[in-house]
């Protein structure tokens, strides 16, 4: 198993991406593809030992509200591929959800804090990138202006 | 990879360029004598000798007691800019021991200012929306004569850059920026950029409400947008409070408008304009938006092209592309539906802080002066004076002031370079005159904004003295212009040497001065640094089978009018370029009627005619 950043922490991760159309959906631990997961949305109903993740050009929209897992991944097809801040952003701050939201792909140290501050808080980091030192990049910005998931008021609220 | 090869390898490899709207550096003083492939300039060799005397960075308030007219950092601002400061620091000295792949440290570094070009690094300076107290331009002054060769260059985007900064100094470079309130945040890479406004903002007669203090509430809320820092392309967002578009909204990603509906203040929103290789006027998108719901509303457009702009061709990747490709109206429905979902949310501007954000800029201590021309005998006797007044200084709102703009443009310097003595002098001038405060404009020139009347003569003598009087404003001489092919990578052809030998061509200046406005806009390739299609006449540089030709457009405009220019038709060689100029200028002079602009008289008889007189062969 690999090792992700979960809340700041370096833990073993519990699932592995799978990819693919013909996925086998009862093999636990898996975060599913989204298409894979639509299809099966009924089957998996009542299981919590799966996740579902989602390329950068998928619309989270797909999920709608009622989101029914614990888990969802979204892919940085290249760390300079900015969609996936959008999709979490919108995960957190219009459906409210609440589980974990886990970057994969190309997710290098210093990206990380951009990350936690529109809503992940898990990271499978890219091959090559030093996860025991990029803890240390996890909090450069003790301050920030914007209204964003990890602090829902502006600044210009508090001043 | 140790630090020499990770620093030669970014050197060498000419992808390590922002291929579009980078105003390259122009470097005309080059103190070394070959191409210097590791930047190191013998002037910039004693580092130690230099660090000794380096005044470090503290907190707020470090500017002298006098009144600041412009936003002022408080401890947030001040620790956010700290923070990054020693944030880059950090990767810079992650990058020189090898730890950053060079592919990434190119977009952190881009994303504080720091290109990679053809002979040595550049650094872009942030000033927002234009605007420097004397104290901020005396640092630059200092910093361009501690790292760098003692000069700086003013750009189309109301910044600073400098020429030859070392990439392991610019940290340092930094944190003295950051101990006058100034940084280099966002300066470059796909993410929000500086917010720029009305050069005159706060002092223009035809105001209608001043627009500093929402760029600064702009800059505030793009500034390390977690969400919006991997933007399909870069995006600048421009404001405008005046009657008069000086700020050139319609060719910005978003372009904001202060307007007055039934009492009310708010903002009209414009979307997709733009130059670059596909120059698009702006669509509005939204004819009124609440001052409170600014960010909001920019925020959704922001989230709309974060989310669908293109990201599989970086030259059709800027949101002007995806307004165009949804049409204006499908993106402004997008940009509702998307506002409905967080307008009236945590976002919404509340009035404590609009009141904040507007008492940041207040007034200068105005006297009350009574408005007649005290100089009014000295026009008639003084030409050259007469000239200055008429062309560089403007009406203000006060009665007894002015607005006096400085010509940093005369023959044989490249457009917007200014020594580190020269901003000295500029420093002085607006300590002096001008409450402490200047602005870079558009043009590449400088603004005292609030200059007594009574003070005229006196800052006009002073100013002949430091040859910044060359009363040329706006005249066909005092052109935009990028560095060009002879230090941009990315050029077609060199630009500085058509713009010095038009300057040579029309150096009589009561000629100039008959002709009247005439703008004159020099790019060297298609990504379109020097503005060349809103130009009343834009040049080009092209490639030809490796040689350097120049296309010629008519008819551009970047004010209130905004259109592009008309490409006249095949391109011409560079010794050519001054008689094809000087072509167009004479059916100007041959038809116009009475007092009319040389675009009116363009619009007048179309553009047969001109093509007809560079092109004669044709008829």
């Amino acid at each position: 198993m690999t090792n992700i950043i979960k809340n700041g922490e370096i833990v073993e991760s519990n699932f592995v991406v799978a990819t693919g159309d013909d996925v086998d959906i009862s093999i636990d631990n898996q975060l599913l593809p989204l298409s894979v997961y639509l299809e099966n949305r009924e089957a998996l109903a009542g299981r919590n030992d799966y996740g579902v993740w989602l390329d950068s050009d998928e619309e989270v929209e797909l999920l709608e509200d009622n989101i029914d897992c614990n888990v969802i991944a979204l892919n940085f097809t290249a760390f300079n591929d900015g969609r996936a801040y959008s999709s979490a952003n919108i995960l957190r701050r219009r459906y409210g959800y609440e589980g974990e939201i886990r970057a994969i792909g190309d997710v290098r140290r210093d990206e990380l804090e951009q990350m936690i501050r529109c809503g992940f808080d898990a990271f499978e980091l890219a091959e090559g990138q030093d996860i025991e030192a990029s803890l240390a990049s996890l909090t450069g910005f003790s301050v920030s202006y914007q209204p964003t998931a990890d602090r829902p008021d502006p600044l210009f609220r508090n001043r | 990879m140790t630090s020499t090869s990770a620093l030669s390898s970014l050197l060498t490899d000419p992808s390590f360029i922002d291929p579009t709207n980078v105003f390259f550096t122009i470097i005309h003083r080059v103190c070394c004598d070959t191409p210097n492939q590791t930047a190191i300039c013998p002037q910039q060799t004693d580092i130690g000798q230099r660090y000794g005397s380096k005044p470090k960075a503290g907190i707020v308030g470090r500017f002298p007691s006098q009144d600041i007219l412009m936003y002022q950092y408080d401890a947030y601002d001040q620790k956010m800019v700290d923070e990054r400061v020693a944030q880059y620091r950090d990767q810079t000295e992650r990058f020189l021991a090898g730890e950053i792949p060079a592919d990434e440290f190119q977009q952190l570094r881009l994303r504080n200012g720091l290109y990679v070009q053809r002979l040595a690094p550049m650094l872009r300076i942030a000033v927002p929306y234009g605007m420097l107290t004397s104290e901020q331009l005396r640092k630059v002054a200092h910093i361009t004569r501690h790292y760098d060769k003692g000069y700086g260059h003013f750009t189309t985007r109301q910044n600073i850059q400098l020429n030859w900064p070392l990439l392991e100094e610019v940290p340092d470079i930094l944190e003295e920026l950051a101990s006058v309130q100034m940084h280099a945040i966002q300066t470059s890479g796909s993410c929000v950029r500086n917010v720029t406004t009305d050069q005159y903002a706060g002092s223009a007669k035809d105001e209608i409400e001043d627009s500093r203090p929402w760029a600064e509430l702009l800059r505030q809320w793009s500034t390390f947008h977690p969400e919006f820092n991997w933007l399909p392309r870069k995006f600048k967002i421009a404001v405008t409070g005046a009657r008069e578009d000086r700020a050139a909204i319609q060719v910005h990603d978003i372009g904001v408008r202060i307007v007055e509906r039934e009492g009310q203040m708010g903002f009209q929103i414009l979307a997709g304009g733009g130059l670059g290789r596909t120059p698009v006027i702006g669509s509005l998108i939204k004819d009124f938006v609440e001052q409170k719901h600014l960010l909001t509303y920019v925020e959704a457009v922001l989230r709309v092209y974060n989310r669908y702009g293109r990201r599989d061709n970086k030259y059709k990747a800027r949101i002007k592309i995806l307004v165009r490709a949804m049409t204006p109206e499908v993106f402004a429905e997008k940009v509702e539906a998307e506002w409905a979902t967080i307008k009236n949310g945590p976002g919404t501007l509340t009035d404590e802080e609009m009141i904040r954000a507007k008492a940041s800029f207040t007034p200068p201590d105005y006297e009350s002066l009574e408005d007649v021309n005290p100089q009014g005998e000295l026009i008639t006797d003084n030409r050259a004076f007469g000239d200055w007044l008429a062309h560089n200084v403007l009406p203000h709102k006060v009665p007894g002031y002015a607005i006096v703009n400085l010509a940093i443009k005369s023959t044989g310097v490249a457009p917007g370079d200014l020594t580190d003595e020269q901003m000295e002098q500029i420093a002085d001038f607006a300590e002096t005159f001008s409450f402490g405060e200047l602005r870079v404009t558009h043009e590449q020139n400088v603004t005292l904004a609030d200059v007594r009347k009574q003070d005229l003569f006196k800052l006009w003598q002073a100013l002949v003295e430091a040859k910044l009087a060359s009363p040329n404003l706006g005249l066909l001489t005092d052109m935009i212009c990028c560095p060009g092919g002879d230090f941009c990578s990315l050029a077609n052809a060199k630009s500085i040497p058509v713009a010095e030998a038009i300057q040579r061509r029309f150096d009589d200046l009561d000629y100039l001065h008959d002709l009247g406005e005439l703008h004159i806009n020099i790019s060297g390739c298609m990504n379109a640094c020097g503005h060349h299609h809103v130009g009343n006449i834009g040049i080009l540089g092209v490639d030809k089978k490796g040689e350097e030709f120049y296309q010629i457009s008519v008819g551009g405009s970047a004010d209130s009018a905004a259109a592009i220019a008309k490409i006249l038709g095949p391109s011409f060689a560079r010794e050519e370029v001054p008689d094809v100029i000087e072509t167009i200028v004479n059916l100007y002079v041959d038809n116009r009627e009475a007092d009319e602009a040389f675009l009116d008289t363009f619009h007048r008889l179309g553009i047969q005619p001109f093509k007809d007189a560079v092109y004669p062969s044709n008829d």
